[in-house]
């Protein structure tokens, strides 16, 4: 049963990561701390770092405005690539993606 | 009776008057108020009283209650008793009265005030002895007066009765009560009519000349405010403070932390975990809709930045001819050269250097070597400012056939000659005449007033002949002519097994040569370390005296010079080996951008003061740190039209045990004639340009099934090319007959994109060279020796903003393309070998026809053979025709 569901995880994760320009998936953990990376140790950290305090941000902002609101995704589009979050109550999905060519 | 006049006292002058006097002349006080102007009130004291015998009630009663008094009695009391008499007050009235005998009428009820009172007029006294009874018989008429008739009764007049009013006038008129002084002024007579002299005069000046009444406060008129209106606001109180810092001294202070990470235990739990499983399911989802939306479309793109091309642009759009802008021929030499090589100096603007050869083929060389030897070859060095004499002019002992400016010094050049030597020069003693040319340039157009003929050089354009510094060993070098020369960049370097180590010493130092005799070397500038004591001596034999103005930087190459490595190009078992024209590095394309990278470089070494090619220290090969994955590859183009991809890098031949060059990884003839020119691409390091015989090729490294574009042979043939330095479709090839081909790779791929006419002859060097963002030249060197340097337009030197995204894509697409050809290939050879499989098969199925066919096809055979050759007999004319026809129509 494990094994099956880890098995499903990578397989999710490897499905993300194949669609065209994708650069980095990596999972982060409530706390900012990354748990699986397709990116380099730097890099994950980075990304995890801010977009964990950003989203946080975002959240309490929608939630603020409407308390019966929750952040569902955050997208953030940059000039190079499109940064994409999942949040959630213990984990955030972070992958990275550049749009165009 | 008169009207009283009332005599004011006002002509008298001001003063208290007297009472005693006045009551002299008042009026007696009569009772003209109460409608009885004759009236006058007296007191009569009881004195007077028994004088007139008027004594109250003896005399006097209520009967009787009046008097007649002679006037002469009045008078006599009045003498008798003058101002005592009671009578006094009405003296005047009594004179006045016309009869003898006044009435005097006592009041009892003080009527008129006093107790008795006196008429002054005959008719009042009349009046009051017979009072009038006539008002009852006036009232009675009155009634019986009808009042139909109206009769007119005139005005009478009426004596005035004074009601008081003169008296409100007397009060309300206004006279002067003053009386005016009047002052007469007069002047001597004899100062009439004199002129007059008027002045200004201040009043304060002169005493006394003007009163005047200041103003002082005066305490009985100042007013005391006991009331004010006044408003009030209530306000915060606010108050402003500002402080600052004191900053004793800066101090650093730094932290560092590390992020918090799982370790891999903990990730593998984690990642077994129930939540997280279902987490990635759900966000998934959304994390994929997410990606599919992008791949889909980008929803931020403005169309409009998109649809317009750059900003303004500089000259005509539409100008897309390259201008002529000058040229350079040099007219002193006495033979006919050809121009052999360009090169644009790389930091100098408008320094060109171009190497000439005399324009004899190799029977001609031998036949007039006598008189070859007399002439000097150079090279010449050409500047905008002057197009008749060259600024210098490089000596060398033979002709040169290609040449490169030292990217790291452009002082540094290395040549390559006909004979097989390298040669080379430092200029580093003339740079500052080459490089204060443009000053030069400016002080010439001042003298060229005057007529060509007349002008006379001045001293410094003089074009110095600089003799060369050194030149390779003859015995170890090439044995032909040297057909193409690099310079190695500066960040790697090769040893004798030609493995790749970095570059310690950040200069090029080492050069690659190929030559007509099937050899690469590869050469090393550097101090060769004494190796054995042989080279000493031989350097002692060789102590030719050096003439004082050549630089010594070369000296320890001078004719010892030895290459590194050679690397033959054999092809295979053959004798026959490729003969290289023109070698392609990877590093090369970096050459042409290295203008900001040599001046930065250049600037140091000034500042060092120390140009480190005059300290050129020898090689350490055992501290070299190798490079590894370095592509040791490279394309050559070579005499026959091949175009080979080999390695430069020496491997052991397991048999002989001697260094053995590689086999080349690809080799493609793809050219008709000599491959003059293989070059990179300044935008991508991988794809290659090939130009030779009649067509041109475009190759891409990593491709080697064939080139990516493969142009038809063109009608004239091609004898130069190169790419454009800031456009990635666009390069410039050189025909025979003096038109230059501008190929646009966007435009079209089959044929040029326009064609040119730059000279009668044929071209022989193209060199594009980017001055400025705006101005961009293109040296064209022809057969007969003359340097056309032309403006390239603006259409041809600006990229399009996608420029280099589409020429991506083409060579991709090209690259698929070879690709899909490759794939094509092979299923095609299936289809034959299907094809010879199924054409055997019917073969065998024919023979296994029935035996009367067979008769029936052979009868049929039989029959359209006579046809056959009745037709050709009758056409023979040996068989007569029956039928009616010409005799023509039978021949």
């Amino acid at each position: 049963m494990e094994i099956g569901e880890e098995a499903e995880v990578e397989e999710t994760l490897k499905r993300i990561q194949s669609h065209k320009g994708v650069i980095g998936t990596m999972v982060v953990n409530a706390e900012g701390i990354p748990i699986r990376t397709t990116l380099d140790n730097s890099t994950t950290v980075q990304y995890a770092g801010l977009l964990h305090h950003l989203t946080m941000k975002a959240k309490s902002t929608v939630r603020d405005i409407d308390p019966q609101n929750d952040l569902t995704f955050l997208r953030i589009r940059s000039k190079k690539h499109e940064i994409m979050v999942a949040p959630d109550k213990e984990y955030l999905l972070i992958v990275i993606q550049n749009p165009c060519e | 009776m008169a009207p009283k006049q009332k005599k004011k006292l006002s002509r008298r002058k001001k003063s208290p008057k007297p009472i005693l006097a006045a009551s002299e002349d008042m009026e007696p006080v009569n009772m003209e108020s109460m409608g009885h102007p004759e009236i006058y009130p007296l007191v009569l004291t009881t004195k007077t009283q028994e004088i007139f015998n008027c004594r109250i009630d003896e005399d006097i009663t209520d009967e009787q209650p009046y008097k007649l008094i002679n006037k002469e009695d009045i008078f006599e009391d009045l003498r008798n008793r003058a101002a005592v008499s009671d009578f006094h007050p009405v003296k005047k009235i009594v004179q006045e009265y016309p009869g003898n005998e006044l009435l005097l009428v006592y009041d009892k009820d003080f009527k008129y005030g006093l107790n008795f009172y006196l008429i002054g007029t005959e008719e009042g006294k009349e009046n009051y002895l017979n009072p009038p009874e006539v008002s009852e018989e006036q009232e009675e008429y009155k009634e019986y007066i009808p009042e139909d008739v109206y009769i007119y009764k005139p005005p009478v007049s009426k004596p005035w009765v004074s009601l008081g009013s003169e008296k409100e006038i007397e009060e309300e008129s206004v006279t002067e009560s003053t009386k005016q002084i009047t002052y007469m002024i007069s002047r001597k007579r004899s100062e009439f009519g004199a002129p007059i002299k008027f002045s200004d005069q201040n009043a304060s000046s002169v005493k006394d000349a003007y009163i005047e009444c200041t103003a002082y406060p005066d305490k009985n008129f100042t007013l005391k405010q006991l009331e004010k209106d006044v408003g009030m606001q209530v306000i915060p109180q606010i108050k402003d403070i500002s402080t600052q810092t004191k900053w004793t001294y800066p101090k650093n202070a730094t932290t560092q932390y590390y992020p918090r990470e799982f370790s891999e235990e903990e990730k593998e739990t984690l990642k077994q975990s129930k939540p997280l499983v279902d987490f990635l399911n759900n966000a998934s989802i959304s994390v994929e809709i997410a990606l599919q939306q992008n791949e889909i479309t980008n929803t931020f793109i403005d169309d409009w930045k998109h649809l317009a091309e750059e900003e303004g642009t500089f000259g005509d759009k539409t100008d897309t001819h390259l201008k002529e802008y000058q040229s350079f021929t040099d007219l002193h030499s006495p033979t006919e050269k050809m121009i052999t090589c360009v090169s644009w100096h790389p930091t100098i603007y408008g320094l060109i250097a171009v190497s000439v050869a005399v324009r004899l083929s190799f029977e001609d060389r031998v036949h007039f070597s006598g008189k070859l030897l007399l002439q000097p070859s150079l090279i010449l060095f050409w500047s905008f400012s002057d197009p008749i004499h060259p600024q210098l002019m490089l000596e060398s002992p033979d002709d040169i056939f290609c040449f490169k400016f030292c990217p790291s010094d452009p002082n540094i050049i290395a040549g390559g000659c006909i004979n097989g030597q390298i040669v080379m020069w430092d200029i580093t003693a003339h740079a500052d005449r080459i490089e204060n040319v443009k000053a030069g340039g400016s002080r010439s157009k001042k003298a060229t007033l005057k007529p060509m003929f007349l002008l006379e050089p001045e001293s410094n354009k003089e074009a110095m002949y600089i003799r060369h510094c050194a030149v390779s060993s003859i015995e170890n070098g090439h044995k032909k002519v040297i057909t193409d020369i690099h310079w190695l960049s500066d960040t790697f370097e090769i040893n004798r097994m030609g493995s790749v180590f970095e570059n310690r010493s950040g200069i090029c130092c080492q050069l690659v040569t190929c030559s007509a005799d099937c050899t690469i070397c590869f050469w090393d500038i550097r101090p060769q370390k004494p190796l054995t004591p042989q080279t000493t001596e031989k350097k002692k034999e060789e102590s030719i005296e050096i003439p004082f103005d050549v630089p010594s930087t070369f000296l320890h190459l001078d004719l010892s010079w030895k290459p590194l490595t050679k690397v033959r190009l054999s092809k295979g078992e053959t004798s026959l080996d490729h003969c290289p024209t023109k070698i392609s590095l990877k590093e090369d394309h970096l050459l042409c951008k290295t203008q900001d990278k040599v001046l930065a470089q250049s600037k140091t070494a000034k500042a060092e003061e120390m140009n480190p090619y005059h300290n050129l220290e020898s090689r350490m090969p055992n501290l070299l740190k190798p490079i590894d994955d370095f592509c040791t590859k490279f394309f050559v183009g070579t005499e026959e039209g091949e175009v080979i991809y080999t390695d430069w890098k020496m491997e052991k031949d397991p048999e002989t045990g001697r260094l053995m060059p590689k086999k080349p990884v690809s080799l493609h003839t793809i050219h008709d004639g000599i491959v003059h020119t293989i070059q990179r691409s300044p935008f991508y390091d991988d794809i290659i340009l090939t130009v030779g015989g009649w067509n041109v090729a475009i190759w891409k490294e990593s491709v080697m099934t064939g080139p990516l574009l493969q142009s038809c042979c063109a009608p004239k043939r091609y004898t130069s090319g190169h790419w454009s330095l800031t456009r990635p479709g666009v390069f410039y090839i050189g025909r025979e007959d003096g038109y230059i081909d501008i190929w646009d790779l966007l435009e079209k791929t089959h044929e040029p994109a326009q064609s040119q006419n730059i000279c009668i002859t044929m071209i022989t060097c193209i060199k594009p060279w980017i001055f400025s963002p705006k101005q961009q030249f293109i040296a064209i060197a022809d057969y007969y020796g003359t340097l056309h340097i032309l403006e390239i337009p603006w259409t041809l030197s600006r990229p399009s903003t996608n420029e280099m995204t589409s020429i991506n894509h083409y060579f991709e697409r090209e690259v698929k393309h070879l690709e899909y050809v490759e794939q094509r290939k092979k299923i095609r050879e299936q289809e034959k070998k299907e094809m010879e499989q199924e054409m055997a098969k019917k073969k065998v199925k024919i023979y296994q026809k029935s035996k009367e066919q067979m008769e029936a096809e052979l009868k049929m055979d039989y029959e359209s053979y006579l046809e056959l050759e009745k037709t050709v007999l009758i056409n023979l004319g040996l068989i007569r025709v029956t039928e009616k026809g010409s005799y023509s129509d039978v021949m």
